[in-house]
């Protein structure tokens, strides 16, 4: 037990020690700090569909919808508003996470397939919405004109635009609130109902969990978590587009997650590293990227069923 | 008093007619036997009780109040326990984590963000005295998927009495198991029926299980009430005999 323990707070360590220290040794690898950044935003979304998938049991094909919601959202405080990165990422967030609460509520009672159809319909709804009404979303061209805002400590000033590393700390800050609560979430009580679902819906309800209404506060947490990513990613790129609300970027999301390991709690994390990394070294080789990447999942599917991180796992059980 | 009152339900499932016109009265403190040739509706009967689907007619009464339209969800939390025929657990989780998670449910903190010290320990307790009970304690870091049937549905029932059940309901609790496994639920069953004084009513096949433990006997054929009595009424009833030895009588 206690080599356990000892063991799982040496990797919390050794990963965030990774993190924190990752403008120092990114560059060594021929990464930059902008591509770091880039990679945490994608991870918690990631982690947040996976806090669906892995933990709940419940396929969302269609998260873009609440990342792309973020990022509207970010955009718009920032453009219209309140020229402050932080209100901007409350902004993203609550219209994400409401939009995701309310829409959450008509599909609780959709399942496996289903499930995943109405998510992906529920996004795709989105996308057509900003694609066609160019005078609030800027259309096809994306949503431009609004820029992260230095970030006002009161004893001092940090400059988030020009200052790719303290951009990324402040990312990092962010990533760490979020993943820290998810943590948390999972390890209460109501995640261990999220938990009873996933193993066994019917054995739940006959414990007396209303698994509906478990179900839809699971799915509600996702889409701010996931807003919240989506805000954090307009304010990266001083951008939004439609693209952020395509199903193709919540498959995105899904594959990594399935290729880091769904069962795990970091697995996604490992998932975005790798599919990230891998698209902007690819992506400057060859235009045909996607290919290599559908490969390496094929890959990891068939033989590693339960994601890089579920292999190393039991290699080091065995 | 009278725990569960069943009132003439039927189940039809299109021209299929499962259940027909069954009645039962089960008393506080009572075990009741559910049996039955194959395809009696033994289990569609069950099911009508716990709520997995509504009867097409008739009412359920749970301690005087009117079930009937209530989902399985919400008997449960007025105090109606079961378990299933093929054992529904949580596999990938220890024992003691299958158990806890009745535990949390039933004390109302299925919510809770998070437990206090106090509420914490009352929870260990609840499973500790519950693993206890089933003889699981020395399983209660395994994972249930891993553990012989008998310790799975050990493990089922240990998680239905964390909910402190007023009715057990347990559906065929030796099916697929050996002699050993048999004996040892079956010790169990008796165990709270007789000392933690379980409200329970069982189906079962095993004529050797269900002539130990039964008060009462109810005997379904064809969906429809045969018969109902003590298990010496029902061992010298001749229209049991019959249903099961064949319909030469």
């Amino acid at each position: 037990m206690i080599k356990g323990r000892t063991s799982r707070l040496l990797v919390l360590a050794a990963i965030w020690a990774a993190l924190i220290a990752a403008p120092y040794w990114m560059p060594l690898f021929g990464g930059y700090t902008a591509l770091g950044s880039r990679v945490l935003v994608l991870a918690l979304g990631a982690m947040s569909v996976n806090f669906l998938l892995g933990f709940t049991g419940t396929l969302s094909f269609g998260h873009a919808a609440w990342f792309g919601l973020g990022a509207y959202g970010a955009g718009f405080c920032l453009k219209w508003f309140a020229l402050s990165s932080p209100l901007g990422l409350l902004a993203g967030t609550l219209l994400g996470g409401i939009a995701g609460t309310l829409l959450g509520a008509l599909l609780v009672r959709r399942r496996g397939v289903y499930f995943a159809m109405v998510t992906i319909a529920f996004g795709q709804v989105f996308y057509y919405i900003a694609f066609q009404w160019s005078s609030v979303t800027g259309g096809d061209d994306g949503l431009r004109g609004f820029s992260r805002q230095p970030l006002h400590l009161g004893f001092t000033t940090i400059d988030l635009l020009n200052n790719a590393d303290a951009f990324y700390y402040f990312v990092l800050v962010c990533f760490a609130a979020a993943v820290g609560l998810m943590g948390f979430i999972l390890r209460s009580p109501f995640g261990r109902t999220m938990i009873a679902i996933r193993e066994n819906e019917r054995r739940a309800r006959f414990l007396g969990i209303p698994v509906e209404l478990h179900i839809w506060i699971a799915f509600s947490l996702s889409c701010f978590f996931m807003a919240f990513a989506g805000a954090l990613y307009a304010e990266l790129n001083n951008f939004a587009d439609p693209r952020v609300l395509h199903y193709a970027l919540s498959g995105d999301f899904v594959i990594m997650a399935v290729m880091g390991g769904m069962r795990t709690f970091w697995g996604p994390l490992l998932g975005a590293i790798v599919f990230v990394v891998l698209q902007d070294y690819l992506s400057s080789v060859t235009v045909n990227w996607m290919s290599f990447i559908g490969i390496l999942i094929v890959l990891i599917v068939l033989f590693f069923p339960r994601g890089i991180l579920g292999l190393i796992r039991q290699r080091s059980a065995a | 008093m009278n725990v569960l009152e069943v009132k003439n339900v039927s189940k039809r499932f299109g021209n299929l007619v499962a259940v027909r016109d069954v009645s039962l009265t089960v008393k506080k403190g009572e075990l009741r036997a559910v049996i039955g040739p194959n395809g009696a509706g033994k289990t569609t009967f069950f099911n009508l009780i716990s709520g997995f689907f509504p009867p097409s007619a008739g009412t359920v009464i749970f301690e005087d109040m009117d079930v009937t339209d209530l989902s399985a969800q919400k008997r449960v939390v007025l105090g109606m326990a079961r378990t299933f025929q093929i054992t529904e657990i949580f596999p990938e989780l220890s024992v003691y984590e299958n158990v806890r998670i009745g535990a949390e449910s039933a004390a109302g903190f299925r919510l809770r963000p998070w437990l206090s010290a106090v509420e914490k320990s009352e929870i260990r307790n609840l499973v500790d005295e519950t693993l206890a009970l089933c003889g699981l304690t020395d399983k209660a870091g395994r994972l249930v998927g891993e553990l012989a049937h008998g310790h799975q549905r050990a493990t089922e029932i240990a998680m239905a009495l964390t909910l402190r059940p007023r009715l057990l309901l347990l559906d065929e609790p030796t099916s697929g198991m050996g002699d050993q496994e048999t004996y040892e639920i079956t010790q169990l069953v008796r165990r709270l029926h007789r000392d933690s004084n379980f409200t329970i009513v069982l189906i079962e096949h095993d004529m050797r299980v269900v002539f130990h433990l039964a008060d009462f006997i109810t005997v379904l054929d064809q969906g429809a009430l045969l018969a109902e009595g003590t298990p010496k009424e029902i061992e010298a009833n001749p229209a049991v005999q019959a249903a099961y030895l064949g319909k030469a009588a």
